[in-house]
């Protein structure tokens, strides 16, 4: 990173520097995807404007919200475990946070370039799931509980399609590293052609797929938002949280969904990576490519969001397993024969 | 396992609408133009009421306040006797009950009271509500013509 | 089904139990307030519901929180001022609710409507159907988690509402039908605006087709959830779509002789021999689209002349009882009018539909696991101002 400016900044320096970079980044693409798709995306599917009065066709409209979610009273229930209680939205930013580590946005803009990049990154994602059972149980309501709970199922239950989604992608670039499978779709060919390089969705279509979904499902997403719906009769685990701690709740939901779409664009749609584009160029396009394919895929993302309903809590968990699970073992398997054969 | 067939289609009705023009109305800046036979406001012309009170008898929530008083006038023509008028004191309308029903329109014999596509009159206090005589007369000048009837209808003898 | 006086105690013993501090995790004899302040329920209902786990072990609806007095309310007031306050019982259905009131004043007074009149009549209650039902097509996807096809509801339900606000005046309250014809005659240019909304409406169900009925997870969370069998249905006095989705082949307009002009049309009534959520969903769409084509053909054949039978100017019903019922959106609604020579009624039975579809639900609800008792109360679709009149 520090090779880069040509300077040679003390550690702290470029630690800091980093820090900053991914607290921006964060906050960005969250702020992109609530704003690009969750409202103005989501109004134009249903026939509708959006937010058009706070500024220019409502770009203001997050910050008259978050100014209205920071003057709200700062509400505890009363029998609630009150340490929990505050630090349940953190541990769900945290692991958002810690996602970001590993992207790379350019062949040297990576924050650490983990030889377990991607083992890192879903293991950081997985930590969420300790934040909803936080929120559940410190809410000292049962209803919040069983909601954490069936939240938590669902979370764990689709990290299994997740992870053996990604395994095929792995086989096929012999490296956990997010930078080296980059690199290895970059310098690809395609029986020969080497224009495109080999983005993995064209041999892992099945893996993409199951990716999507499961990211789906690990977002909480439609059709798989039980979780949150089931607030309209038993109360979900966020029934108690109001005002700023909502709010992390929910920046940390669309972050998420950023850093998702960010990683399911480096494995299987090549990242950084513009064919023609190199060296020092690449590391100014390269963000600006990757930004284009997280829209693409987020935009995949909220469109099923706004046009399905949703799955019953046993259906959700019928089809993570009988279906996903077996799906996501036979593309390992095919991936594996055909990458010893050719 | 689901066909995929069903949840296509489904997407691409969503992304169809999406390309398309949206409907929304953006009120207070755009506003859309009313019926003529839309039930805005009621409008009074003083100067058709006898205060004969069937407006009032007939409001099923009884938000007219109707009094009057009878008094001479001087006589029509030179030599006749001064004649016996109802002089209209106050008529207020109570826009916090009206139902806007119409009942009272229709039933006055002598077309003193109108219907009024306006409806931005909302006020931040409810006794602002109650128009009085003289507001009432001001909604006349927002009373459209009649809208002229459909094909195959019958013109009604004396309309109203 | 009536409930024991064990269940009585066991419910009365569990509002104890709950009360008690419960940090410890019971699942048992859990006792869920589905409150008057529900998204889910049509207003102001609420349905007590005892669970085992996730499973219903009996529910009761608790019905009043909208009661307004409206059998009281006729006793004291004007046939004209009445057809005001009816049209605010199946607030969507609004021309709906007139229709059978001034029917049954007619029957009284011996008076026959005009041909145009009664076929304009039939016009409106077919866009009556059409608002309510799109409405119902729409927000059932909502209460499943589709937020989309809402929208699309609302935005081509506008079109039918602003065409019956430019014939009576109101969107939702026409107050238009009166004792001898209607208020007044359409507007000029009215029929061909009809046509080309009601064209608008067809696609509209297209799309809800491919949109909900043709999604997969739509079909799975409403194929098999809350069966109705015909003969249960009967007994419990469910009507309209509810029973027809149970095939029941039973349609009033079709099958009682009305003034109305239903029987000068090609139109056909749809049932459903399934009887669960789904096909209720579909006879509902079905019915829209027939609706449709109803109008069409009405529009086709209207009669010329005049709008208004001869009526004295202040209406005395003469003395007598009559009884008339009709094909509303939500079921059978149907007014038992009492005269005794005055201006308005002595006394004035209203039945509605809802009030009997929602009697179903303690026998429909259990064993039904949570997440289907949303489903299955936005299925039958009920109106709170119907039930609590």
């Amino acid at each position: 990173m520090h090779a880069l400016l040509a300077l040679n900044p003390a550690y702290w320096q470029t630690t800091t520097l980093k820090l900053v970079v991914i607290l921006l980044t964060v906050v960005t693409g969250a702020f992109i995807l609530v704003y690009g798709f969750l409202f103005k995306m989501m109004a134009h599917m249903q026939s509708r404007l959006g937010p058009m009065e706070a500024g220019p066709h409502g770009l203001l409209q997050l910050m008259a919200e978050f100014g209205k979610f920071l003057q709200k009273e700062d509400i505890f229930p009363s029998k609630a475990d009150r340490r929990v209680f505050a630090l349940a939205p953190f541990v769900v930013l945290a692991s958002t946070f810690l996602v970001y580590v590993v992207i790379p946005a350019g062949p040297r803009l990576i924050v650490e370039d983990f030889d377990t990049g991607i083992f890192f990154a879903l293991a950081m994602s997985s930590l969420s799931v300790l934040g909803v059972l936080m929120a559940g149980w410190a809410s000292a309501n049962k209803y919040s509980l069983m909601g954490a709970l069936r939240a938590a199922g669902q979370l764990i239950a689709y990290e299994l399609p997740l992870v053996l989604a990604i395994v095929g992608v792995v086989v096929q670039a012999q490296s956990l590293s997010l930078q080296t499978i980059v690199h290895q779709q970059a310098d690809g060919a395609i029986f020969g052609f080497t224009g495109i390089g080999t983005p993995f969705i064209l041999t892992q279509f099945v893996g993409f797929f199951i990716f999507l979904v499961a990211m789906q499902a690990e977002l909480t997403q439609t059709p798989f938002d039980m979780p949150l719906a089931e607030s309209e009769l038993v109360a979900g685990y966020l029934t108690e949280y109001s005002g700023i701690r909502f709010l992390l709740f929910f920046i940390a939901e669309f972050a998420t969904a950023f850093a998702f779409a960010a990683i399911a664009a480096t494995l299987f749609l090549g990242g950084w990576y513009v064919p023609g584009v190199h060296g020092a160029m690449a590391d100014v396009i390269g963000p600006l490519a990757l930004g284009a394919k997280i829209i693409g895929v987020s935009f995949l993302i909220f469109w099923i969001r706004f046009t399905y309903p949703r799955f019953r809590e046993d259906q959700l968990q019928t089809f993570a397993w009988k279906y996903l699970i077996p799906l996501s073992l036979i593309n390992i398997t095919a991936t594996g024969i055909l990458k010893v054969v050719f | 396992m689901p066909k995929l067939p069903g949840l296509i289609k489904g997407l691409g009705v969503t992304f169809k609408t999406m390309t398309q023009k949206t409907v929304t109305v953006q009120y207070p800046h755009e506003k859309e133009a009313l019926a003529p036979r839309s039930r805005g406001v009621i409008a009074l012309k003083e100067e058709n009421c006898t205060v004969c009170m069937l407006c009032a008898r007939q409001c099923p929530d009884w938000c007219i306040y109707i009094e009057g008083h009878k008094d001479k006038a001087p006589p029509r023509r030179e030599g006749g006797k001064p004649r016996s008028v109802q002089y209209l004191d106050r008529f207020d309308i109570d826009y916090a009950l009206c139902m806007y029903c119409g009942i009272c329109v229709e039933v006055c014999p002598f077309d003193a009271l109108f219907w009024s596509p306006e409806y931005e009159y909302s006020e931040p206090s409810i006794a602002d509500l109650l128009h009085d005589k003289d507001k009432l007369g001001e909604w006349m000048a927002t009373v459209p013509d009649k809208p002229a009837l459909e094909v195959g209808a019958e013109a009604k003898k004396g309309a109203k | 089904m009536t409930v024991t006086d064990h269940q009585k105690s066991m419910y009365i013993a569990g509002q104890a139990a709950d009360a008690r501090i419960n940090i410890e995790l019971e699942t048992e004899g859990m006792t869920l307030n589905i409150g008057p302040q529900h998204p889910a329920t049509h207003g102001t209902l609420r349905i007590v519901v005892r669970l085992d786990g996730e499973q219903v072990v009996w529910a009761d609806p608790v019905c009043g929180y909208m009661h307004r007095g409206y059998e009281k309310l006729t006793e004291v007031r004007t046939y004209p001022q009445i057809t005001t306050l009816v049209n605010r019982i199946d607030w969507l259905s609004s021309f709906a609710n007139e229709v059978p009131f001034i029917l049954a004043a007619e029957q009284l007074m011996g008076i026959d409507a005009p041909p145009r009149a009664q076929w304009i009549r039939t016009i409106l209650f077919e866009m009556a159907r059409i608002a309510n039902i799109t409405l119902f097509l729409g927000e059932m996807g909502a209460q499943l988690g589709a937020i989309t096809p809402v929208f699309y509801a609302f935005r081509d339900r506008e079109h039918v509402l602003n065409l019956i606000e430019s014939a009576t005046g109101g969107r939702f309250h026409p107050n238009y039908d009166r004792i001898g014809g209607l208020k007044d005659d359409l507007p000029k240019g009215w029929v061909d605006e009809c046509k080309d909304v009601m064209h608008r409406v067809r696609d509209f169900c297209d799309e809800l087709e491919t949109l909900l009925m043709g999604n997969e997870i739509f079909a799975q969370r409403m194929r098999g959830i809350g069966v109705i069998p015909a003969q249960v249905g009967l007994d419990y006095g469910l009507s309209g779509a509810n029973i027809r989705a149970s095939g029941v082949d039973w349609d009033i307009r079709r099958d009682e002789d009305s003034p109305l002009a239903w029987k000068h049309c090609d139109w056909k009534v749809w049932t459903h021999v399934d009887g669960d959520s789904y096909a209720r969903y579909w006879v509902r769409l079905q019915e829209t689209r027939e609706a449709s084509k109803i109008v069409d053909q009405l529009l086709d054949g209207l009669p010329a002349g005049p709008i208004m039978a001869k009526v004295p100017r202040i209406i005395k019903v003469p003395a007598g009882e009559a009884w008339v019922h009709t094909e509303n959106p939500l079921g059978e609604m149907g007014y038992y009018v009492v005269s005794q020579g005055g201006l308005g009624p002595f006394r004035c039975k209203i039945r509605s539909a809802s009030f009997n579809n929602v009697s179903i639900v303690p026998w429909l609800l259990q064993g039904v696991y949570v997440p289907d008792i949303i489903t299955i109360l936005s299925s039958l679709y009920f109106i709170l101002g119907d039930i609590d009149r």
